[in-house]
């Protein structure tokens, strides 16, 4: 209680601040110019945007797929497995724990090879076309318990796909051994 | 019962470092929460981290490789002679090192009043251990690289004229840990061995060594459990025990459990548990209860 006079004490007195002048409008600076940053386009027909180039390989996936088309049937096929991939992406655009690793990347392009790794994995019938997993994270700083959030949102999915844990944890078993090129130390 | 001054004390510094959080030391404790579900394990009946009866390779806390973690629990164990009742904190930095302190107190009931110790005598243990992770991830990594870690759990009984009494060596020891834990993720099940170098009689509770050995003898310590869903393991844990006391015949303790996150920060645990014969009371099987708060 003695701490309220020093309070109204410290309160401002009720003079309106004076308002700089406004100063004259300068025209705005590229700062991608300024910096040397080249955006690069959008393909027209993908919409996504190019990256550097590499070697197309199956390896890239990082996991060898399993065999035998039980796996692909629990995620629902390929139109189960698209679904179970964007939602998992969508949670984590909106997640606050890890949104902003996401900003400012092509998430049309993650949305497309993330699909195509899990199917993949899955043996569902596609192929990995992405790059490999230490090449595509290099940079991210993401760390472990970012990815213990991305696991949770693309469990969060698997569960609203109605897929049995056991067939949950079948992929979680391809994806728990890249922890080490997806996250930094 | 005496009071243990630890207890506070070890409460004081942790809250101490808690509060310093948001200041200079932010970086150096964070708490992030960070863990997935279930995956810092529950604590066992001497206050590490594990399943109720094993020590696993685990580090308490919900805190990942860049945070702190911090852990709290009590539990029951309901026999037909006795009670165990333990309560005890744990401290997890970068899942790096854990820092554990259990209270243990153990009515003997109507059997104190059979040893001349009288009706309701309790035996109080404090037990100190520290684990370290040396490689490995319960999770992540190589599907056939477990966590493993090392262990010491200094365990000191307050009772140190009637444990002695009772043909125990001393009234305290070290026991020493190596365990491995592993989550098979494509099988959905969580396996742990432990090897514990050892001379406690009855978990340190009855001392520590007797006439039939005086000093350590390796012991082991197994959990298999199985992952209902992301907030459930149901399983089984076997661990064998020392049989240093002539007059006092002790068996390998079991159990069954399942283990259940309430919420992410709760979990409850409760399980059958066979510790055999006490203090030559015989067929000791009865029921387990456990609560953790984890952070
Ligand atoms: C095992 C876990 C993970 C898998 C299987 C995975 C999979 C992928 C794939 C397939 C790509 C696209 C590769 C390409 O463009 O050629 C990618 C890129 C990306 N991933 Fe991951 N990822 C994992 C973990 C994470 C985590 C934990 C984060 C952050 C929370 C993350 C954030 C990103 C971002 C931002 C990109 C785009 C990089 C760029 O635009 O160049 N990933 N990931």
């Amino acid at each position: 209680m003695f701490l309220l006079p020093l309070l109204m004490a410290a309160a401002p007195v009720a003079e309106p601040p004076v308002e700089p002048a406004p100063t004259t409008t300068e025209a705005p600076v590229d700062w991608d110019k300024e910096f040397g940053v080249v955006r690069k386009e959008r393909d027209p027909v993908t919409g996504e945007i190019p990256v550097d180039p590499y070697v197309q390989s199956a390896a890239n996936a990082g996991a060898k797929p399993y065999s035998g088309e039980g796996l692909a049937k629990a995620f629902g096929g390929q139109a189960g497995i698209r679904r179970i991939t964007d939602r998992a992406l969508e949670l984590s655009e909106a997640d606050p724990r890890i949104k902003a690793i996401f900003e400012e990347h092509d998430m049309v392009r993650l949305r497309r090879t993330l699909f195509e790794q899990v199917c993949y994995v899955l043996n569902a019938g596609c192929s990995y076309t992405g790059r490999d997993m230490k090449t595509a994270h290099k940079g991210l700083g993401t760390t472990r318990a970012d990815l213990n959030a991305l696991v949770e949102n693309l469990q969060r999915s698997m569960r609203e796909a109605h897929v049995a844990f056991a067939a949950q944890n079948r992929l979680l078993a391809k994806l728990a051994p890249m922890s080490g090129d997806v996250t930094e130390r | 019962m005496r009071k243990s001054p630890v207890f506070p004390a070890l409460a004081c510094v942790l809250g101490a470092l808690v509060s310093a959080a948001p200041a200079a030391a932010r970086d150096l404790v964070s708490f992030d929460s960070g863990k997935l579900i279930l995956t810092n394990g529950i604590t066992t009946i001497e206050g590490s981290g594990g399943g109720g009866l094993a020590t696993w390779a685990t580090i308490s806390g919900m805190g990942t490789d860049r945070a702190v973690g911090i852990s709290a629990h009590v539990t029951g164990v309901e026999l037909p002679d006795f009670r165990l009742d333990t309560h005890g904190i744990a401290a997890g930095i970068r899942d790096r090192v854990e820092l554990a302190y259990a209270r243990q107190n153990f009515n003997t009931r109507n059997v104190g009043a059979a040893l001349g110790l009288g009706r309701g005598f309790q035996f109080n243990q404090d037990i100190f251990s520290a684990k370290v992770r040396l490689a490995g991830d319960l999770v992540y990594g190589p599907g056939w690289l477990p966590q493993v870690s090392v262990g010491v759990e200094h365990k000191r009984s307050l009772d140190a004229a009637v444990v002695r009494a009772v043909g125990a060596k001393a009234s305290a020891g070290t026991d020493f840990t190596v365990s491995a834990t592993k989550l098979f993720l494509g099988a959905s099940v969580l396996a742990n061995a432990t090897v514990r170098w050892t001379k406690a009689n009855q978990f340190g509770l009855l001392g520590f060594g007797g006439d039939k050995r005086a000093g350590r003898s390796v012991q082991f310590e197994g959990s298999l459990g199985y992952m209902v869903t992301s907030r459930l393991v149901v399983g089984g844990e076997w661990r064998t025990r020392p049989d240093n006391l002539g007059i006092a015949r002790e068996d390998d303790a079991k159990d069954l459990f399942a283990a259940w996150a309430v919420a992410r920060h709760v979990t409850v645990t409760a399980a059958y548990v066979d510790v055999g014969s006490v203090a030559t009371f015989k067929n000791q099987r009865g029921g387990l209860l456990s609560l953790q708060l984890a952070y």
